[in-house]
């Protein structure tokens, strides 16, 4: 039976591809939500074999914080051109007109403001009733009770008591009007299985996943990169040239660095097999408290 | 998993090859179910170090293992559940190894958590049963094999822990695993193993430990790399439901899906279900290529010769090998929603990617799931399993579980909540004929002396109406028929449900043999009351339009219809009326050519007991006399 047996990635595959039609299929207007990040360009790569030789019949959305890194956008605006996707950008402008930013105001009040008001704001906006996100169970400890169907209440919350049961690959996606779920098609995979896709399917991701000089500040250990003039002289000034790597992509001060000569996905695997920390771990917002997650979730954070 | 002597092209090439496990463990709360996890993930290395040290703090300050690390606490995730100090809910694992990637559905052992174990559990190849062996085969070590047979879950394995606190002997092993045998042989399990461990100390975890040289068998991680699960997989029966229908344009019209079972080419011939329609597949599109073949549980698309239309939750199979296709069956069903069910409720189904109405006909027992014992019960509650049989509104493409768990499965969705409420397993023990539908015992009774299921309220309810008889008495061209006639026409317009009965319909055919002698009219007007008797009963009005001339005869066929549906109404028209309108027929009576005339030379009693009194001279303002009368009376409208 060798001839019909999938390997995992296979296997992973097909088991994504099977949840982003069973949504389209059933919920009327979806959405995709876009990071730009390597996990994001995974799901979206899926979605396209979902409906090949078809369009993906459905927009994606990026929620912009303002304080991506520039290459992130370039790459965003870039690759959407080319794939002729149907991508909508989604800012908190009232509050970045404020001049709301992780500098002046902190990670927990940006992040809250910036990212997760700003998606509530993009869902409820365009009334999507079901939102595609790129979230792994193997992310973080909380994320491993994650349904794939995940409900949120018309107030976009999560209750962790309160998710339905999901069996086989049958998914319950019934909604009350202004109920939504949150589809997380990439649950079962981990990082090195979307670094191995990426290799296979040779999905273009965003050039600061690569070792390379880059202008780095020590802040308490956390490497951030001087992306633009919106960091404070005091800390710019202290910038110096590191070959560092990024292996996570969010706002570029809230994102740490590591150091890294990896500049294929080959060396990237390589180092991560040898790692001595785990993903999220550089990304500042974990930090505030134990568990923070699992509040950032309940709140409406993906 | 070190990559230090291996080329990391070499590596990767090898690992993109690996094959998924996924696996279940089930134990109750002190087996060391979280330990083991934690260290096969541990051993197997890929837990990162800032993990690790995170947990050395972890376990200072909340650990129940002592100085040594906790594996258990790498495990918890949801706050609540670390204070508690257990696991309340299903958690995935990810490990790998350099050959095998695995998925652990980690799932709680205690009672009122069934509904978890059973979530955990859809998915899995295999079972890990944990036992302790300080305390053998208990309750919830029976409960969790059967909830995996239950499941379809082709390989269990034992795993007796502990064993470091019974020195590591023998004879508890082997006592506990005669004492299992003995309990799995009822169930179906094609695959059962024992291993004997200590999850604490690492024996027979990774490697075979030597503390138990009695012991030849694999360790659990040797025996989870190598065990053979693809073959469990049914590669037979070709099914593919139609998930979702894709036309980019005009030329392309694909049908995209998740291979249910079996396998499918391009040229092979297909048929629609439920249209029977037959195509070939034409080709197998993907976005790197044609496919030369598919299988399960490759997601796909098919593109076919000819153009049919088939919409999602349709379903291809091949014309010589199809599925059940049926309304009615049999399924074990797992309550899983904190509300009893309620027999009442018309619930969604959803098996595939069909979504219909389901009732639920009969609960025809519930399986006690510590002792397998059966019961009779009304309704199952949260974490109980019973047999039920169910009818659906649109017809379902089906296998049995046991033989397709992708077209044997289903979730019942709840109408008003939208809760998944329950799961079912569909079992074909029973052809759709034999089973019962929703008729309990007394309702057989009822049947056998001829009583219908449907009672008096639910017609009323459908009909907005009472059963009840206008029975209208009169001399012969008194205008009774028509009177009758346009109150039948109006309340038809109005929405009434309605059948009118009159003499010369009646005498034309029921009772053609009779005469017009007391005694022959008598029967005639006996057959009559039965026919409005049984229409009564059916929840419709009868018109009946008869001279009926004695107030015996009319008490009659009051007593045979039912004295309180029985409404008499007198169209009262004088003598010379009566003649005016048919003058050749009293003119006959009076001749003596016609004899039982009544009102010539037989009497007509003046009827007691009359609802109305009707006169012919303005029939609609009496038909509207007689209208508001049936809504004063709530014969109708109802409401």
């Amino acid at each position: 039976m060798k001839e019909y047996n999938l390997t995992n990635l296979r296997e992973l595959e097909a088991e994504s591809i099977h949840i982003i039609r069973e949504v389209a299929a059933e919920f009327e207007n979806p959405v995709m939500l876009y990071s730009i990040g390597k996990d994001s360009s995974v799901m979206v790569r899926l979605a396209e074999k979902a409906f090949y030789p078809g369009k993906v019949p459905f927009p994606l959305m990026h929620i912009d914080s303002k304080w991506k890194f520039r290459e992130m956008v370039e790459f965003r605006d870039r690759y959407a051109k080319e794939k002729g996707w149907d991508l909508i950008v989604h800012s908190n402008m009232e509050a970045f007109k404020k001049g709301i930013g992780p500098f002046t105001h902190g990670s927990k009040v940006h992040t809250d403001v910036m990212k997760t008001q700003a998606l509530l704001e993009g869902l409820s906006k365009y009334k999507f009733d079901a939102a595609f996100g790129g979230a792994r169970r193997d992310e973080e400890k909380s994320r491993a009770k994650e349904r794939i169907f995940s409900f949120r209440d018309r107030f976009h919350q999560w209750d962790p008591k309160n998710q339905r049961p999901e069996l086989w690959n049958i998914y319950n996606a019934r909604v009350h009007k202004g109920e939504s779920i949150r589809v997380f098609p990439l649950s079962n995979w981990t990082e090195l299985d979307i670094w191995q896709y990426i290799r296979l399917e040779e999905i273009p991701i965003v050039p600061l996943y690569f070792a390379k000089e880059r202008p780095i500040v020590d802040m308490d250990g956390n490497l951030i990169m001087v992306d633009d003039e919106r960091m404070p002289k005091e800390l710019a000034e202290k910038a110096q040239m590191r070959k560092v790597r990024f292996r996570t992509l969010g706002c570029y001060p809230l994102t740490g660095a590591v150091e890294s000569e990896a500049d294929t996905i080959e060396k990237i695997v390589e180092e991560m097999m040898t790692v001595t920390v785990s993903e999220r771990t550089t990304r500042v917002i974990d930090f505030d408290q134990d568990a923070s997650m699992e509040q950032k979730k309940r709140e409406g954070y993906f | 998993m070190t990559t230090n002597n291996l080329n990391i092209r070499e590596f990767l090439d090898q690992d993109q090859k690996k094959d998924l496990l996924r696996l279940l463990t089930a134990g109750s709360v002190d087996d060391g179910k979280s330990t083991l996890i934690g260290r096969l993930m541990f051993d197997s290395k890929m837990l990162y170090e800032d993990q690790l040290s995170a947990l050395e703090n972890d376990s200072k300050r909340m650990g129940h293992a002592g100085e040594d690390i906790d594996y258990a606490l790498l495990l918890d995730g949801l706050k609540a559940e670390r204070e508690q100090g257990i696991t309340i809910d299903v958690a995935y694992r990810y490990f790998s190894t350099a050959k095998r990637k695995f998925i652990i559905a980690d799932t709680p052992g205690h009672e009122q958590y069934t509904r978890n174990m059973i979530t955990g559990g859809s998915t899995a190849n295999l079972a890990i049963i944990l036992i302790d062996a300080t305390k053998g085969v208990i309750t919830q070590t029976k409960r969790h094999t059967f909830l995996a047979s239950l499941l379809g879950i082709q390989h269990v394995v034992l795993a007796v822990n502990k064993m470091d606190l019974v020195d590591f002997n023998q004879k508890v092993f082997d006592d506990i695993c005669a004492d299992y045998k003995k309990f799995v042989t009822q169930l179906d399990i094609p695959d059962v193993n024992f291993i004997p461990l200590s999850a604490l100390k690492g024996d027979n975890v990774v490697d075979i430990s030597e503390k138990m040289p009695w012991y030849h068998g694999k360790s659990m991680l040797d025996f989870l790399e190598s065990v053979h699960v693809s073959s469990d997989r049914n590669y037979d029966d070709f099914r593919f439901p139609v998930q979702y229908v894709l036309r980019p344009d005009r030329d392309f019209r694909g049908f995209s899906g998740r291979i249910a079972s079996g396998i499918v080419r391009p040229g092979d011939k297909v048929m629609a279900l439920p249209s029977r329609k037959i195509s070939k597949v034409k080709t197998i599109p993907t976005y790197n290529g044609n496919l030369d073949k598919a299988f399960p549980p490759q997601a796909i698309t098919l593109e076919l010769e000819d153009e049919i239309d088939i919409s999602r939750g349709e379903m291809l199979v091949t014309p010589d090998n199809l599925p059940r296709m049926e309304r009615h069956f049999e399924a074990m069903l797992v309550w899983m929603d904190e509300e009893a069910m309620d027999t009442s409720t018309q619930f969604f189904l959803k098996q595939n990617t069909n979504t219909t109405r389901a009732r639920i006909d009969m609960l025809r027992y519930k399986v006690d799931v510590n002792t397998l014992d059966k019961s009779e019960v009304e309704y199952l509650e949260l974490n109980e399993i019973g047999r039920a049989v169910f009818t659906t509104a649109k017809t379902l493409f089906f296998d049995p579980y046991k033989k397709n768990k992708n077209t044997g499965a289903f979730i019942l969705i709840h109408p008003v909540t939208n809760n998944t409420v329950a799961v079912g397993m569909i079992i074909d023990k029973m052809s759709s004929d034999e089973l019962p539908s929703r008729i309990t015992d007394t309702e057989k009774e009822k049947i056998d002396s001829g009583i219908g299921l449907i009672s008096g309220s639910e017609y009323q309810k459908r009909y907005n109406q009472k059963g009840e008889t206008i029975w209208i008495t009169g001399l012969h061209g008194s205008g009774k028929n028509l009177l009758a006639f346009s109150l039948e026409k109006r309340l038809f317009q109005l929405g009434a449900t309605i059948v009118l009965l009159d003499g010369s319909t009646i005498r034309s055919g029921l009772s053609r043999e009779l005469d017009f002698s007391p005694t022959d009219r008598a029967e005639h007007l006996r057959r009559v009351a039965h026919i409005a008797k049984l229409l009564n009963d059916q929840g419709i009005i009868a018109i009946c339009s008869f001279i009926s001339p004695s107030d015996n005869i009319r008490r009659q066929c009051a007593k045979v219809i039912g004295e309180e549906r029985f409404h008499l109404v007198h169209m009262d028209a004088s003598m010379d009326y009566c003649k005016n309108n048919k003058p050749k027929l009293y003119q006959l009576a009076e001749e003596g050519e016609l004899r039982h005339m009544p009102g010539v030379d037989e009497k007509f009693e003046e009827p007691e007991n009359v609802v109305l009194t009707l006169n012919p001279d303005n029939i609609d303002e009496e038909i509207n006399t007689i209208i508001d009368y049936l809504a004063q009376a709530k014969i109708y409208p109802v409401k």
